[in-house]
């Protein structure tokens, strides 16, 4: 069965581009970069080339790029080094809405005993702006925030944010995994002072992140080791997946345009359509700006993992907030800090496309979600067929 | 994704007795849906005072969903007595199993199960006994106790599988961690009055050298803890704390509360635990 793939927060496919990009680095080019003999040193120029493509799609400089393996070591390495670096100061200021690999170091960092403010957001997932200017202080070692949410999309102002941070000399990371090349980004017209993202979100392969740090940010590494990265992150440079994600970095530019057209477009028909077909259904963080490729709908009354297993009997891949599909026993984090009541929190379903959906794609989804629904409530003993339930 | 059986997508794909019946006998509704699963039972029976007809709605996962239905065609044609002593592990059974985080679907199917027939016996729905341990799934500490004895449970991890306690903020985990150790130091609810065949020597070093291994250690492993055995004279048993052990000043209430009692229980009521001297 052909997979309609609708998943693209969680992973991307790798672009044939891409692949063809890295293929001879796995095989007839094998060298070390670092390496005296030109063997080792054509491979050194093709990373240095990679470095400018990844450079510019966030407008910074190539010096300004470190590579990792991943977006979570970038955003460890981030916070890691600011508090390294800013000794005597114990806040960081972050949000409720965070990815695990910011939200899970920072009540790690509580444990360690940090300070740590968690910033609300309302129920469209908007940032209060107005606790975070408060929450700023002469002991805020960092404040980190992430510019997309990987559930919802909702887009959070972080140029705004690292302005003010900037003007109280305070560092400001943001996880920029889902906005790279869905949000124009010009790092130079900011006063953001790291920034992570991660190779797989924008049709790289997995295993290769990467954090930007303006030049003259005081930095202290995470990985100690030998001279790459400029003695910023140690350890042979994984040459395949940087060359790889040189070529997606090219292509995420020149698809900037179609992610926020062709992509919102189908993105656009996808929700307004599964609206207009199943009652009691409703967009989490529809009232705020969001990322143009993501959706998260909660249907009400029906459980999530129910639901994404039975549009995988039709190939449909997407994801759930709800509790059992996350591993824990609770819903999504995201969605309890937006204040989802439990009786939708549950029946959350996210869609996030990408530029190789196909209005085919949009139309298995509108056709088969609407009787899956109906099936489950049909089940569900909170809902009562053909009246809307009251709320609980 | 889950591991789920062939029976488990059977009965999820195609699940039977959906509904719910008119005029039942029994009846009872389990979960809520804050939790994130509820069961909805309903049973009638026949003239031989069998189950007929049972049905359910659910709200929740796939292995939610199969546990009900599984459960409906499991008890057709028993009689309520014979339907008291189905137990969860049963409901998991005839899914070919369950992954071990969602044993707590097969025990929503058991609750729903003996409160539906409590109400067809006319006992009083009881407002849940006991003290609640896990604030955030209301949780009872005779909950957690009926768990630990029905499915010999020993960790917390297991404890939140089965029924969620603790799988929310985790404050709970120490009054969890409590309950379990209660649980396997005391002697079980009936003695078993039955003579013990006379251990030899060698026979009894053995037997405790395993009831160390196999029920001591892994409950103080998990607060940091250990234990060596160092010898055993006659009917004394000289043991060296390790671990948070060594310096915790409860250690003394561990070795005679748990270790003896443990050891009393499973080897020989005549066993001391003594610690070895420093």
């Amino acid at each position: 069965m052909k997979a309609t793939y609708l998943d693209n927060n969680a992973t991307t496919r790798v672009a044939p581009e891409v692949l063809e990009e890295m293929l001879p680095y796995f095989s007839d080019l094998y060298g070390n970069p670092s390496s005296m003999h030109s063997f080792g040193g054509q491979v050194a120029k093709k990373l240095n080339d990679a470095r400018q493509k990844v450079s510019d799609i966030i407008n910074a400089s190539p010096d300004e790029i470190i590579f990792t393996s991943c977006g979570t070591e970038s955003d460890n390495t981030a916070i890691l080094s600011a508090l390294a670096v800013n000794p005597d100061k114990r806040h960081i200021v972050t949000s409720r809405v965070e990815h695990p690999a910011i939200k899970a170091l920072c009540e790690h960092l509580q444990e360690k005993g940090y300070r740590v403010t968690t910033l609300d957001v309302d129920s469209r997932g908007n940032l209060d702006m107005e606790q975070y200017e408060k929450s700023l202080s002469a002991d805020t070692a960092a404040v980190s925030l992430m510019w997309a949410n990987n559930e919802t999309g909702v887009i959070f102002p972080v140029e705004k944010a690292a302005a003010l941070a900037h003007e109280r000399g305070i560092l400001f990371h943001t996880d920029a995994v889902q906005a790279v090349g869905k949000v124009p980004i010009d790092i130079k017209k900011t006063d953001i002072s790291m920034l992570s993202f991660s190779g797989h979100k924008i049709h790289a392969q997995k295993g290769i992140g990467v954090l930007y740090v303006r030049r003259g940010t005081k930095f202290l590494p995470f990985m100690i080791g030998g001279h790459q990265e400029k003695g910023r992150r140690g350890g042979t440079e994984n040459t395949p997946s940087i060359i790889g994600l040189g070529k997606a970095c090219q292509l995420a530019a020149l698809n900037l345009e179609d992610e926020n057209t062709k992509v919102l477009k189908l993105r656009d028909r996808l929700e307004n359509e599964i609206l207009k077909r199943i009652p009691n259904s409703k967009v989490n963080g529809g009232g705020a700006p969001r990322l143009p490729n993501t959706t998260n709908i909660s249907f009400e009354f029906v459980e999530g993992e129910s639901i994404l297993l039975l549009m995988d009997e039709y190939g449909i891949c997407a994801s759930s907030g709800s509790a059992c599909t996350s591993g824990s026993l609770q819903p999504s984090h995201v969605l309890r800090a937006m204040g989802v009541p439990y009786t939708m929190a549950h029946g959350s379903i996210r869609f996030s496309l990408s530029t190789y959906n196909t209005d085919e794609d949009i139309d298995l989804v509108i056709g088969k979600l609407p009787p899956i629904i109906a099936r489950l409530r049909e089940m569900s003993p909170y809902w009562n067929q053909g009246t809307a339930c009251e709320n609980m | 994704m889950w591991e789920y059986t062939d029976k488990v997508k059977e009965h999820f794909l195609n699940p039977k007795n959906v509904g719910e019946i008119e005029n039942p006998d029994g009846i009872a509704e389990v979960g809520s849906i804050a939790c994130g699963d509820a069961l909805k039972l309903t049973f009638k029976l026949d003239e031989n005072k069998r189950i007929k007809e049972a049905r359910f709605k659910t709200f929740g996962c796939a292995s939610a969903i199969a546990s009900a239905s599984a459960l409906t065609e499991m008890i057709k044609g028993m009689t309520v007595e014979e339907a008291m002593n189905v137990t969860n592990q049963d409901i998991a059974d005839c899914l070919g199993g369950l992954p071990p985080e969602k044993m707590h679907c097969s025990v929503l199917g058991q609750e729903a199960l003996e409160k539906s027939i409590e109400y067809y016996r006319g006992v009083p729905s009881i407002v849940k006994e006991g003290e609640v341990i896990c604030e955030c799934f209301g949780i009872t500490d005779k909950e957690i106790e009926k768990a630990i004895k029905e499915n010999h449970l020993t960790t917390i991890e297991e404890i939140t599988n089965y029924t969620k306690a603790g799988g929310g903020c985790k404050k709970c985990h120490d009054k969890i961690q409590k309950i379990i150790d209660r649980a396997y130091s005391q002697p079980t609810a009936e003695p078993e009055p039955k003579e013990r065949p006379k251990l030899t020597n060698i026979q009894k070093i053995r037997l405790i050298e395993e009831t160390i291994e196999r029920e001591i250690r892994p409950s103080l492993k998990h607060d940091g803890g250990d234990i060596d055995l160092v010898d055993i004279i006659g009917n004394r048993v000289i043991v060296a704390t390790r671990g948070a052990c060594a310096v915790c000043p409860a250690s003394q209430q561990t070795l005679k509360g748990f270790v003896e009692s443990k050891l009393r229980e499973l080897v020989s009521p005549e066993l001391i635990v003594e610690e070895v001297s420093q």
